[in-house]
């Protein structure tokens, strides 16, 4: 049981559980923000950029796909400017159909393109590949204490635990102006903190951690975390720094229990196939959100502060 | 970016720029702002004395928010120069409180009352200074200079109006300025609080702080003030309230928008 685990569990699980922290701690602040539609918009943009970046270089490496993504991303800027302002529509329906363009342009180029010898079609890009980055090495427990074990680790778990490390050392380090700024944006100002260019890193955080999860997991698990475990934390607190901790909690529990339910549950059902970890995930923490609406503590509270405020 | 600077530079380096008041607590020179194509302040210049309370007057739309922000950098301006003390503002702001209009910010935000008081020590604190019990003590006191200490550990989206405009000029207490600007402090609270931030901003006065208010109510100008600016897209007049809030200054700020009759209590209204 214990091998088994090791081999064909734990690191599935692990780089889910670091995806989901890493996309679920930016979450926070773009939801308190009103800008949760950008978490959703980065992981639609950043298909035909990642798309586009393999079909020159020719591998999937991390640096290429996040230049790509960041082309990708700066286009999208300059689409969404063009339909505003040609259109003469608001700039949500803008985004809308920039967004959504660009993602059916990414699915396409895939399509057409001979990306064969890679793990990168379609099927990929919307629920990674969680299932398959197992540790063939691993026989036990034991193999986390040998060197030649621990060299043949899936490289994306290296990479996924780098992206979460980042995202958690700049949410410490800039906690203050994070949070001071998306309170009181005219207060920051006066302070002469750079509110712009925090909002600009929250979104570039946002994106990198996007597209180092999105090649191991999928944009489905991208957009769910950005916005269901920061969402549903919402509702258990009212304290900046409790909701951040329960995001973590609701990622990291959306990560291994959506793992172990698609892995085993369909067998408890009398089912022969595993159904698709990234979407299990997805939707367990789609699930919490639920419950956290139903019973969270302040789950009400924003009725009440309306009629308070009269 | 850089607007053009007229000062002039003495052998020292230093800026001097020409017509400041060294003893002014704030100064605007030739500030436009604009949104859009149309400027909402224009070319203004505004002086604001030390040791005094002065508002800032005027109809609505004539850009009296505007200038506040503009004057702090909260909103960029096309050109104009901004001076505290007498040194640029970007140099001054640790002796600069504000308090923004209450209705700018999401009170559902997940925090409390003590917590937003806190946020005014954040320069002191810098990005990860510990904040210790001493400055929990200092911003329990501000709180309690607006009467609101009982409040420190209730979620702000459970404040009146009333309170949270409290909460706010608590805020800028920690901050512990010389100049305090406020944006329309008095805008949608209850009389007893109203009463409560009058008081504050008097002691502040009396302990030789500068008070810069965006007001909107005529009535309580002579009341309140010592100086006033009243400003519709371009300065109409700025002096003390004694001698410049007047009905004929009134009348050419807010033009035909107030009648005759009401100008004229206004103006004379308190001045015997």
């Amino acid at each position: 049981m214990g091998a088994e685990f090791v081999q064909f569990s734990l690191t599935p699980m692990l780089i889910g559980v670091l995806a989901a922290i890493a996309c679920a701690l930016p979450g926070n602040f773009l939801i308190l923000r009103r800008q949760a539609l950008i978490g959703d918009a980065i992981s639609h943009v950043v298909l035909p950029g990642i798309v586009v970046a393999f079909l020159i270089t020719g591998v999937v490496a991390t640096l290429p796909m996040l230049v790509g993504a960041a082309g990708a991303a700066l286009l999208a800027v300059v689409l969404i400017e063009g339909v505003r302002r040609l259109g003469g529509i608001e700039p949500g329906a803008a985004m809308g159909v920039v967004f959504t363009t660009m993602f059916a342009a990414g699915v396409l180029i895939l399509e057409q393109s001979d990306t064969s010898s890679v793990h990168l079609d379609v099927e990929h890009a919307l629920m990674g590949n969680l299932e398959s980055l197992v540790w063939f090495r691993a026989d036990g427990w034991g193999s986390l204490f040998d060197p030649v074990a621990l060299a043949s680790l899936p490289e994306e778990l290296p990479r996924m635990a780098l992206a979460c490390a980042l995202t958690i050392a700049l949410t410490l380090i800039f906690w203050r102006w994070l949070k001071i700024s998306t309170f009181d944006e005219a207060f920051a100002r006066a302070m002469g903190i750079p509110v712009r260019a925090v909002g600009f890193g929250l979104v570039t955080v946002a994106a990198i951690a996007a597209v180092a999860a999105f090649d191991a997991v999928g944009s489905i698990i991208v957009i769910s975390m950005f916005i269901c475990p920061p969402a549903a934390a919402r509702l258990m607190t009212n304290s900046l720094s409790h909701q951040v901790l329960w995001s973590v909690a609701f990622a990291t529990l959306s990560a291994v229990a959506g793992f172990a339910l698609a892995g085993y549950g369909p067998l408890w059902l009398g089912a022969v196939n595993a159904v698709s970890a990234a979407g299990m995930i997805a939707t367990v923490s789609g699930v919490i959100l639920a419950l956290a609406c139903v019973f969270g503590p302040h789950a009400r509270r924003l009725g009440e502060a309306a009629a308070n405020s009269n | 970016m850089a607007p053009f600077e007229p000062e002039i530079v003495t052998t020292d380096g230093q800026l001097l720029p020409a017509a400041v008041p060294a003893d002014a607590a704030l100064s605007i020179r030739s500030a436009t702002v604009s949104y859009g194509d149309k400027p909402a302040v224009f070319s203004v210049d505004a002086t604001f004395p030390s040791g005094a309370m002065s508002a800032i007057v005027g109809p609505n739309g004539a850009g009296k928010s505007t200038l506040l922000k503009a004057a702090l950098g909260v909103i960029p301006r096309v050109s104009g120069d901004v001076f505290v003390f007498g040194e640029p503002v970007e140099k001054a702001r640790d002796r600069i409180a504000y308090v923004p209009q209450r209705a700018s910010v999401d009170w559902d935000f997940p925090t409390t009352v003590l917590d937003v008081v806190q946020m005014g020590l954040y320069p002191r604190l810098g990005l990860l200074g510990r904040l210790g019990g001493a400055m929990r003590k200092e911003a329990l006191f501000c709180l309690d200079r607006v009467g609101m200490a009982d409040f420190a550990n209730r979620q702000i989206g459970q404040l009146s109006g009333g309170q949270q405009q409290r909460v706010f000029l608590a805020r800028a207490l920690a901050q512990d300025a010389d100049l305090y600007l406020l944006d329309e402090p008095f805008a949608g609270v209850d009389a007893a609080t109203e009463r409560a931030i009058i008081d504050v901003l008097h002691s502040l006065k009396a302990d030789g702080k500068a008070v810069v208010a965006v007001h909107h109510d005529l009535a309580t100008v002579r009341e309140y003030f010592d100086h006033v600016f009243m400003i519709n897209v371009r300065r109409m007049a700025e002096g003390p309230v004694d001698i410049t809030f007047t009905t004929a200054a009134l009348q050419s700020t807010y033009g035909g928008r107030l009648a005759a009759t009401h100008l004229s209590e206004l103006a004379l209204s308190g001045a015997g």
